[in-house]
């Protein structure tokens, strides 16, 4: 599939944002006073909001963006539009109540985090849903994006919060736990990519075309000599080239790097060193996602 | 609404031959004609006469070659276009309701005023089915040229979408599936017509019909020649033995 940059940058900063908002609302301790928790505030809401303004950038009509809220019943993206914004309207209440009156209402914040992760479920179904893409069409799809999410908002929430400790073990170890678990979950995922093909549903040149009882099926002519939008939307083939090295620079970048950071961050001056473990963090979700896209390949492919 | 019908009066659709297209690509000219000036915006083109032309077509005809293990390869032309499933996912994922079937005949269409181009459809749909608009950035498909089929102001002979009616070798027919005695369903029971990638779940309505079955210089055929030549009687017969006789 043809990795569009708007689209990745938006899966990772909203996941990244919605992680932060989850981490907030379940009670991370923060910095208190109005100006904490306005910048808290932005950081999360503001991750969130700019991946999703980024990814109406790949619409056709992004005018029309708000008409992607009516259809929730029936389509995952409509439904990711429909939380995020309730999600993200919860948790400015939460801010607005959190800065004038120093409060910070839990029961509001589970449901901003229940709405965090809601809101990248919702996103990760839209690939999941595809059955058309087996790379994508599998249970792991979700996890990895809640684990990513849930792993960058705790990294996040590590570098703007106060807290040393979170159930009992101390802030840095608890991110690298995180950390650990998404790249887990990741390379599995990954291991299953390699080998899935389109074995999930059996598909091939043969069945797509129903000659395949004839016969060894190939195509001997395109329907016309250049590209189309099916060629390059779906048939992409570029980002393959370089997949080994992305995925050991998506590992290092958004793996080994954040880990050996956080390891320092447990001795001297956390909040840099968290910083520099967000920023890598951030870089290597960036390949990651890169591949998600590039090495998926799409059932349209048996025609071409 | 982007809910799919429970059920639809009407299954309109097409059946394709392959046992006879030429791939003469008419059906992809003519159904780029029709749809340009038809419903919607005109299906757009950039670079039509540059180097690397690309634009929309609803119609597209690939070329397969088939290699049995016992037998020199064939040729198969192929035709795709929207197969208005019964179960389309391209419609379920729609986040605007641009993209609906129709309750009564079951037509799959896209209401371009409402479409933002997201093009989820397009990746939802297994065959390739929908194209992005270059031009106008909406997602374009095969309208099963419902401006034509219902249209009171054409003679009635052109009720039938472009791509039927141009078709010089009468590939594709055009009739309702949900009427076990009509044309395509006929065509499709007696010729053995399948779905394509029915695997997918989709349960397109359009159906394909294979190839027949070739003849192979070692086997007697099924099918007897038209004209055994024969020379038993008449002027020809008497002519025959002459000559034979001659030696
Ligand atoms: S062929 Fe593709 S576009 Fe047409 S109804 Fe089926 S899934 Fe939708
Ligand atoms: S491209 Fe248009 S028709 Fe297709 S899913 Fe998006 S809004 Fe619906
Ligand atoms: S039915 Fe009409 S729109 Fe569909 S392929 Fe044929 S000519 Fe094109």
């Amino acid at each position: 599939m043809h990795p569009a940059i708007s689209v990745i940058f938006f899966t990772v900063t909203s996941g990244a944002g919605f992680g932060l908002m989850t981490m907030i609302g379940l009670g991370f301790p923060m910095h208190n006073g109005i100006v904490a928790a306005f910048l808290s505030y932005l950081l999360g809401g503001g991750l969130a909001v700019a991946g999703l303004l980024s990814s109406t950038f790949h619409l056709g009509h992004p005018e029309r963006a708000w008409r992607a809220l009516s259809q929730w019943r029936s389509s995952w993206l409509s439904r990711e539009g429909v939380i995020a914004i309730i999600t993200l309207l919860l948790f400015a209440v939460y801010a607005l109540i959190w800065m004038f009156t120093g409060q910070r209402i839990a029961p509001l914040g589970w449901a901003v985090a229940a709405g965090s992760l809601l809101t990248v479920y919702a996103t990760s179904m839209i690939y999941a849903q595809l059955k058309t893409v087996p790379n994508w069409h599998s249970k792991l799809t979700p996890f990895c994006y809640l684990a990513f999410s849930i792993a960058s908002g705790l990294l996040l929430a590590g570098m703007i919060g106060k807290a040393t400790l979170i159930l009992g073990l101390p802030t840095p170890t608890i991110i690298v736990i995180a950390l650990g678990i998404a790249w887990i979950i990741k390379s599995v995922w990954w291991r299953r990519a390699d080998t899935i093909g389109f074995s999930q549903t059996g598909s091939n040149t043969g069945t797509a075309t129903g000659l395949g009882h004839l016969g060894k099926v190939r195509l001997l002519e395109k329907p016309h000599s250049g590209e189309n939008y099916l060629t390059h939307e779906m048939v992409h083939q570029i980002g393959r080239k370089h997949a080994l090295k992305l995925r050991a620079i998506a590992y290092i970048l958004g793996g080994i790097i954040p880990v050996i950071m956080c390891t320092f961050a447990l001795f001297i001056t956390p909040v840099f060193f968290l910083l520099i473990a967000a920023i890598s963090m951030i870089i290597g979700l960036f390949a990651e996602r890169w591949l998600f896209f590039a090495e998926a390949k799409h059932a349209v492919s048996l025609y071409y | 609404m982007t809910l799919l019908p429970a059920q639809t009066n009407k299954k309109l659709g097409l059946v394709i031959d392959l046992d006879v297209c030429v791939g003469c690509h008419a059906c992809v000219v003519n159904c780029k004609e029709w749809n340009t000036g038809g419903y919607g915006a005109p299906l757009g083109d950039v670079d039509a006469y540059g180097d690397n032309p690309s634009g929309a077509w609803l119609n597209r005809i690939h070329t397969f070659e088939v290699t049995p293990d016992d037998a020199p390869a064939q040729i198969v032309h192929f035709p795709k276009s929207c197969l208005h499933c019964e179960d389309a996912p391209c419609v379920t994922v729609c986040p605007t309701g641009a993209s609906y079937k129709r309750s009564e005949d079951g037509i799959v269409l896209v209401d371009e005023s409402m479409c933002i181009g997201c093009s989820l459809c397009a990746w939802a749909c297994p065959y390739g089915a929908r194209e992005m608009d270059p031009v106008e950035n909406v997602m374009k498909k095969c309208t099963l040229c419902v401006d034509r089929i219902y249209n009171d102001n054409i003679p009635e002979i052109d009720r039938t979408p472009a791509c039927v009616r141009t078709c010089p070798a009468n590939a594709r027919h055009f009739g309702d599936f949900a009427d076990p005695n009509s044309n395509v369903s006929t065509m499709t029971r007696e010729r053995g017509g399948y779905d394509l990638m029915p695997e997918m779940g989709t349960k397109p309505v359009n159906q394909y019909l294979p190839p027949r079955k070739k003849s192979r210089p070692e086997e007697t055929t099924e099918i007897a020649p038209a004209f055994v030549p024969k020379a038993g009687e008449g002027l020809l017969g008497w002519l025959d033995r002459a000559l034979e006789k001659l030696g």
